[in-house]
């Protein structure tokens, strides 16, 4: 293919996934599953970026990445219900205090995936370096035992998952119906690729994690501990899960122990269709997603997973590398 | 010779042997490097070359020997440790960060920024005006002779007392490989270095003492104007003739 249509590629899927709907849905469903579109998508952005990251630095398959995501669900729930219990901030009328608790319990699940991240890296990960068979084999150990540590800490059940008060209803807008909660994820998930693409790039720290997305090795002998950094991207990477995994909760209103399964495909297509690797793929990966199932579930219910694995296969077999080099 | 005895080599490297996987690769290498000198170690293809100057940096760990930098062994030190030393390594493929700016891939090999980081920067960009001319574009779009000579910039923003530099003339025309030899020749004013080339055009220029490796070992050394002269080892070790 012309390298010029390569690199327009990315942006044209967007504009046809994008737009095509409009000539077969009415304009005002056009802009709830829009909107419902891309809040799927910034959830979906903020699972497969950390794991996209993970194998673009440290070359590590981390099949337990969808167990940290459940897991950092599970930990916001719990920091949701103990802060409101104190405070009554959830169900409060004052929107200060819904924001607060939501991101108080976000912070939470974040900080105490993260932590789970380092061991995880350091135990299970560490010992594998170099062989994705091994970390395969490993990685599924450890999301059986992460899930079944869930079993027993918080049971076997489903948990309808708290919302703040002001985050539930919609808003009328110019007749459009537009749910409160997917807006305020829109936002949420935008700030976060905010900050994570500035340390990327305009931070010292995060050259460094670029050049080693390229050349680890590299990167070491230069006089870095890798191994250090190792260890950093991997709590980053398992934060955003985290952080993904609790405002899905709050997204489904539910929370149950297999919730990491469910989702880690979608991560994994997203982070495959946006390149290995790239941050700036996986939100664009994560976006195509997120509208192209949202438009196809509300016109071919039947269809909407099929169309994941549509544009996977379309996106591989004209750009087997995925839309975006890694370290973008 | 006379240098020699005189001089502590700043570099001994004594029988080290080094696997890869299940290969015996080196197989008791021994050479000294000492300062104010260009060392080139020559020979042919898999002789263990590379080997030796991976072992050095710590991406290979020896089984057996010892290898020794300014007195202090180094031989079971992580790379990280052993660039913090003032070791700066130019790998056979360049190492270069594609994707980064030339600037970014300067700030990433330094280890400090600060003053006499910036003063090394100066003077390291007046020896490679090319790389301030194209400081803000990604390493990627530069030509084959501009990205060598950022890899081999790249580790003097530091104050490496010694760099190992893997067969830089790799895939460059010749007036590439001159310039190259160039800008070479003013860096071994400032760091010592170890160069493994194929080119014997190249290593014949730049280098004062040689060593032969053949089938992971050291065979032969010494100064290089007697390998210049000596066709008998071209021929035997190097497959030059005339």
């Amino acid at each position: 293919m012309n390298p010029k249509w390569r690199s327009w590629l990315p942006k044209l899927a967007v504009i046809v996934i994008f737009l095509l709907p409009i000539l077969l849905i009415s304009p005002k469903t056009y802009i709830t599953l829009t909107i419902s579109g891309l809040a799927m998508g910034m959830l979906l952005f903020l699972v497969s970026s950390g794991f996209s990251l993970i194998f673009g630095f440290l070359s590590v398959l981390n099949l337990a990445h969808g167990a940290l995501f459940a897991w950092g669900a599970y930990i916001g729930f719990s920091a949701f219900s103990f802060i409101n219990k104190w405070t009554g901030w959830g169900g409060s009328n004052s929107i200060f205090s819904n924001i607060l608790i939501f991101l108080l319990a976000l912070a939470a699940a974040g900080i105490g995936v993260a932590i789970i991240g380092v061991v995880t890296e350091r135990l299970v990960i560490r010992p594998v370096y170099g062989s994705h068979l091994f970390q395969i084999f490993i990685t599924v150990g450890a999301m059986t035992v992460m899930e079944e540590l869930i079993r027993i800490i918080w049971g076997p059940n489903d948990e309808p998952m708290p919302v703040p008060l002001s985050f539930i209803g919609s808003w009328d807008i110019f007749d459009v119906v537009v749910s409160k909660y997917p807006l305020i994820v829109i936002v949420i998930g935008l700030i976060l690729y905010l900050i994570v693409f500035t340390i990327l790039r305009r931070t010292r720290l995060g050259m460094i994690v670029r050049a080693g997305v390229e050349n680890p090795e590299m990167v070491q002998v230069m006089g870095h501990n890798i191994y250090r950094y190792f260890t950093g991207v991997f709590a980053a990477g398992s934060a955003l899960a985290a952080i993904g995994g609790g405002m899905w909760a709050t997204f489904v209103k539910s929370i149950h122990p297999a919730m990491g399964g469910e989702v880690i495909v979608f991560a994994l297509v997203v982070a495959i269709i946006g390149g290995l690797g790239s941050m700036t793929g996986s939100m664009v990966g994560a976006l195509m997603v997120g509208l192209s199932y949202n438009y196809v579930a509300y016109l071919v219910p039947k269809g909407a997973l099929g169309i994941t694995m549509l544009l996977l296969v379309i996106i591989l077999s004209i750009r087997p590398t995925g839309l975006f080099p890694e370290g973008t | 010779m006379e240098a020699h005895l005189v001089a502590e080599p700043i570099l001994k490297v004594e029988g080290i042997h080094t696997f890869i996987g299940k290969h015996h690769i080196l197989q008791g290498v021994s050479f000294d490097v000492y300062p104010g000198k260009v060392t080139v170690l020559l020979g042919r293809n898999g002789a263990g070359k590379t080997t030796t100057l991976r072992s050095i940096m710590g991406l290979l760990s020896p089984s057996q020997g010892t290898i020794l930098f300014q007195n202090q062994a180094i031989h079971h030190m992580k790379s990280f440790e052993i660039a913090r030393l003032g070791i700066g390594f130019v790998p056979e493929d360049r190492g270069l960060f594609n994707l980064l700016t030339v600037e970014e891939n300067f700030r990433v090999a330094m280890l400090q920024e600060d003053e006499g980081s910036q003063q090394r920067l100066e003077f390291i960009l007046d020896i490679f005006p090319d790389l301030k001319r194209f400081w803000k574009a990604k390493a990627g779009v530069l030509s084959g002779g501009q990205k060598q000579m950022l890899a081999i910039a790249r580790p003097l923003v530091n104050r490496n007392e010694l760099l190992l530099i893997d067969e830089p003339s790799k895939g460059l025309a010749p007036i590439a490989i001159e310039h190259l030899i160039e800008a070479i020749i003013k860096l071994k004013e400032h760091t010592m270095i170890i160069l493994v080339e194929q080119n014997f055009y190249m290593a014949s220029r730049l280098g004062n003492d040689f060593h032969l490796f053949d089938d992971g070992r050291t065979v032969h050394k010494g100064q290089m104007e007697e390998l210049v002269a000596n066709e008998e080892l071209k021929k035997k070790y190097l497959g030059i003739s005339g």
